[in-house]
């Protein structure tokens, strides 16, 4: 029996809250969690935001963040207690025996350090061994991760490599000291699911070859169900549910687990009949100022009361499109038709009711209010400006479409900042929905929100589009949203459409090389998905 | 060693220790500094530092009272909504507030309240404080009174003069600030949401005025055109719009871009609402701050224009001018010019409590109005 190397007992993290104008009270983050971790496996903490994953995972640190106390229990790290340690103690602890990976590499990079100084400053700081022989090590580790040109990578700059190499050079850095555990905190959540993979192989591999301890914590099942050996589902700070991940995946015991393994397995059947065009882009080329292309001979149409779904990786245009749509950037060549009528390029030379017809939801639901105005004027304007609505025939207004969003009266004099990320992007939709649109423009509305959330988000598009018969359309990276609502697809690549057609067509054989690529890059709910994708990839290298 | 050195050191000794026990980290380092500052000075000054340390305490210790003490008793008094508000005050803005109110009555009732007319003779050149003086009261009769505060350089009472100087000094610095910041918000806003050419003209212009000394700007406007407290107003305004046009464009434009800017804009708003309902509203925090400070550079900046004879018109009163003309006495110890110092010191750190309280109020992201 291997040697259990952290111990969690009873951890309780409390916070204090300063409301204005109020009397400050203690808040508890983490109600008591225990857990287990043997040396070398990997336990996956899984939970929707707010679940006090991350900060559990900083509880292994020792650590609390921005005012987070840790209040009680113990965390024996090999038999000791790192809560008792003094802080000259703790700091033997950090960097030496427990590391920590961030979720977002490109904000914890100091930009003006070469990476190679940056991933072995830990091993120096503890005098864990000489800088040359640190280097060495750091260059095993580049190359175990997969990083190109493993010599010369360390002596890179941060915003000299792209994202996912970045979170693997923090993986090197977390992993160079040769520490017992890791603590990965979402290291994929903010990458492409075609890096996204490279990563999560890599990772899994150096734990592997090292044999280290891991705590990965992220909100996706999928991803979770390849790495680690346990799973533990949190909610609300408390334990949900704690197994091995073959227990987890294939006969979870909780409705919660159930919920968040069968998400968006139900699909809405793609509409019959794809003539007609409410919306048709027609050869559109675009590119900011003098700039570089963004665009290159776009085309793509979207019939009444469907969806279209544009998918494709960060910088693949998809945002571009939707700017060239709305009239935020006129194109360069190419015209957009909107129910037969060619629309002016330009925002400022369409008529208001042109304007109306086509409305935004954005992905930032917080950034797309305005923070000073409550619900019911962020509403209540549309209503004004569109249909001159005023006092109590507005008030009944904003109320029906309160309702319409599943939320209700009491939420119309709240602030933006007192909703929580779900009740947002509803009342985003609902502002978009009060100009009474033809077409609504979706830009990632979900990916910045929890799974069932999300989920509660699509079902209500869907709703809507049924009682409304507005079209979407809806961009995304996210295949399974595309799968769950789509109509018909089109799929984007470095700023050209590369694949468009009925949702049927586009999903299915034969593929693209690109189509190819995403769709087997989607993590499935399935243990040893990971090895299985990795392995026809490199076949189908081998086959070139 | 009097019974006093001892009981001021045992004093500071037992509460620092206490604090450091209680860890209050704070009051510890403020204690264990005075403890130490002390003994240097005591070496050098002897008592003397001793009491003026007390001495200042004591008046430290009285104004936060002051303040506390404000605040409960406006809590008491202001309708619920109001109340609510004012309990979130720290003691330091509640004091501030308290000055500020005292001053304001002061000088919208000088007139009542003055024990001299603002330009009556009532004595000998710089009058000791305190000694005895007779002329005419705001109402033309003659009385005999006491000078409170003296007589400044031309023997009119230094109280009487401060009171009137209130008027003056707070109308046209106030007035000077509102019309800056309503001239340099709306051009900003304009720069910051128009953008383009608009944007270029605007900010070049503007690169322009900076570019000029703004006493010197204001010297050759104020000479070429007629002397009035109007004119003077609309100068001060114009050249410190610069200053507000620079940090609202810049604040501005962080919000321009922001997602809500585009969808007002995608739903085809004009500019005013975005300027007036979308921006605005989001800027106001570092603004307020800016007025705190811009509010107390226009009483220096009116100051020094009455310093070179082309701001207030003597015989009229204002707190810069009065510094201007007893700064001579300072040399013989006649404090007359600390007065009118020390009136403008504190309005302008009152004014500036008031405006962080205030800050805190409009940075909360409960829109800032809970």
């Amino acid at each position: 029996m291997a040697r259990t190397l952290l111990q969690v007992r009873d951890l309780k993290i409390g916070a204090t809250v300063y409301p204005p104008g109020e009397d400050p009270f203690d808040i508890e983050i983490v109600k008591g969690i225990d857990f287990d971790l043997e040396k070398g496996k990997v336990i996956g903490l899984i939970g929707e935001s707010g679940a006090g994953k991350s900060t559990i995972g900083l509880a292994a640190l020792a650590y609390g963040r921005g005012g987070v106390r840790i209040t009680g229990g113990s965390v024996l790290l090999d038999g000791k207690d790192i809560l008792r340690y003094t802080p000259a103690g703790i700091r033997e602890v950090r960097g030496r025996h427990v590391c920590y990976v961030a979720q977002s590499a490109a904000a914890a990079f100091n930009p003006a350090i070469r990476l190679g100084d940056q991933v072995i400053e830990a091993t120096l700081l503890h005098s864990i061994m000489g800088k040359s022989e640190a280097v060495e090590r750091a260059k095993y580790l580049f190359g175990v991760l997969g990083l190109p040109e493993p010599e010369t990578f360390g002596d890179r700059f941060p915003h000299q490599v792209s994202g996912g190499q970045l979170q693997r050079a923090m993986t090197a850095m977390a992993l160079c000291p040769h520490p017992e555990l890791i603590v990965f905190d979402e290291p994929t959540t903010a990458l492409d699911v075609t890096t996204q993979i490279d990563v999560l192989a890599a990772i899994k591999n150096a734990i592997e070859e090292t044999e280290t301890a891991a705590i990965y914590i992220t909100h996706d099942l999928a991803v979770v169900a390849q790495i680690s050996d346990d799973i533990m589902v949190l909610r609300y700070g408390e334990t949900v549910e704690y197994g091995p991940v073959e227990q987890i995946v294939e006969a979870p015991k909780e409705q919660y687990t159930r919920d968040l393994i069968s998400i968006r397995s139900d699909i809405k059947p793609e509409a019959p009949d794809q003539s007609g065009a409410l919306l048709r882009l027609e050869h559109i080329d675009a590119s900011y100022g003098e700039g570089a292309q963004v665009l290159f001979d776009v085309s793509m149409h979207l019939p009444h009361g469907q969806t279209l779904a544009v998918v494709g990786e960060s910088g693949s245009g998809k945002s571009t499109t939707a700017r060239v749509i709305t009239g935020l950037l006129p194109p360069s060549n190419g015209q957009v038709i909107f129910d037969g009528q060619p629309l002016p390029p330009a925002l400022k030379d369409r008529s208001k009711e042109q304007l109306r017809e086509l409305q935004m939801i954005y992905q930032m639901a917080d950034v797309a209010m305005n923070p000073r105005q409550t619900v019911q004027e962020i509403i209540g304007r549309p209503l004004t400006f569109y249909y001159g609505l005023k006092g109590e025939a507005r008030r009944r207004r904003v109320t029906e479409l309160l309702d319409l969003i599943e939320m209700g009266d009491p939420f119309a004099d709240r602030y933006p900042a007192e909703l929580s990320g779900g009740q947002k992007q509803r009342v985003c939709i609902a502002r978009s929905l009060a100009a009474k649109p033809r077409l609504l423009i979706c830009d990632e509305p979900t990916s910045a929100l929890d799974p069932l959330v999300a989920e509660g988000i699509l079902k209500l598009l869907l709703e809507l589009q049924e009682e409304t018969g507005v079209s979407y359309l809806f961009i995304t990276h996210d295949i399974a949203t595309v799968r769950a609502i789509s109509d018909s697809i089109a799929v984007m690549y470095m700023g050209r459409v590369v694949r468009f057609g009925p949702k049927s067509k586009v999903l299915n054989a034969p593929f693209d090389d690109y189509t190819d690529l995403l769709l087997k890059s989607v993590p499935e709910m399935e243990i040893g998905w990971l090895e299985k994708a990795l392995a026809s990839r490199k076949m189908a290298a081998a086959g070139n | 060693m009097s019974l006093f050195v001892f009981g001021y050191f045992a004093l500071l000794i037992a509460g620092s220790s206490l604090a450091a026990y209680y860890e209050r980290r704070d009051v510890f380092g403020v204690l264990f500094t005075v403890t130490l500052a002390s003994l240097i000075f005591g070496l050098i000054w002897g008592q003397t530092a001793f009491w003026a340390v007390t001495i200042i305490a004591i008046m430290l210790a009285a104004a936060g009272g002051l303040g506390y003490s404000f605040r409960a008793y406006m809590v008491m008094l202001l309708p619920d909504k109001a109340a609510r508000f004012m309990k979130s005050a720290p003691v330091t803005a509640s004091f501030g507030l308290l000055v500020i109110i005292i001053t304001l009555l002061l000088a919208i009732f000088a007139d009542l309240v003055a024990p001299f007319g603002e330009r009556a003779i009532v004595g000998d050149v710089w009058q000791a404080a305190g000694t005895a003086c007779s002329g005419r009261n705001p109402f033309g009769q003659v009385i005999d009174g006491e000078c409170l505060l003296g007589t400044d350089n031309l023997g009119r009472d230094m109280l009487s003069r401060l009171i009137y100087g209130a008027q003056t000094t707070i109308s046209v610095a106030a007035a000077a600030g509102v019309l800056s910041f309503a001239i340099g918000m709306f051009l900003s806003f304009t720069a910051a949401a128009v953008g383009g050419w608009v944007d270029q003209v605007l900010s070049r212009i503007n690169d322009l005025m900076l570019a000029i000394p703004t006493l010197i700007f204001a010297l050759v406007v104020l000479a070429a055109l007629p002397q009035n407290v109007y004119i003077l107003v609309a100068v001060m305004a114009t050249i410190d719009q610069t200053r507000v046009f620079r940090l609202g464009r810049a604040v501005a434009i962080d919000i321009a871009v922001q997602d809500f800017v585009e969808a007002a804009r995608l739903r085809g708003e004009g500019w005013f609402w975005i300027i007036f309902r979308e921006i605005l509203p989001n800027v106001l925090t570092p603004l307020i701050a800016e007025f705190g400070l811009r509010f107390a550079f226009a009483i220096l900046f009116l100051s020094s224009l009455s310093f070179l004879g082309l701001g207030i018109q003597p015989p009229e009163a204002d707190w810069g001018g009065m510094v201007k003309d007893n700064k001579d006495g300072i040399i013989f110890l006649v404090p007359a010019a600390l007065y009118a110092g020390a009136a403008i010191a504190t309005l302008a750190v009152c004014v500036n409590m008031v405006v962080d309280w205030l800050l805190n109020r409009t940075a909360s992201l409960k829109g800032g109005r809970g």
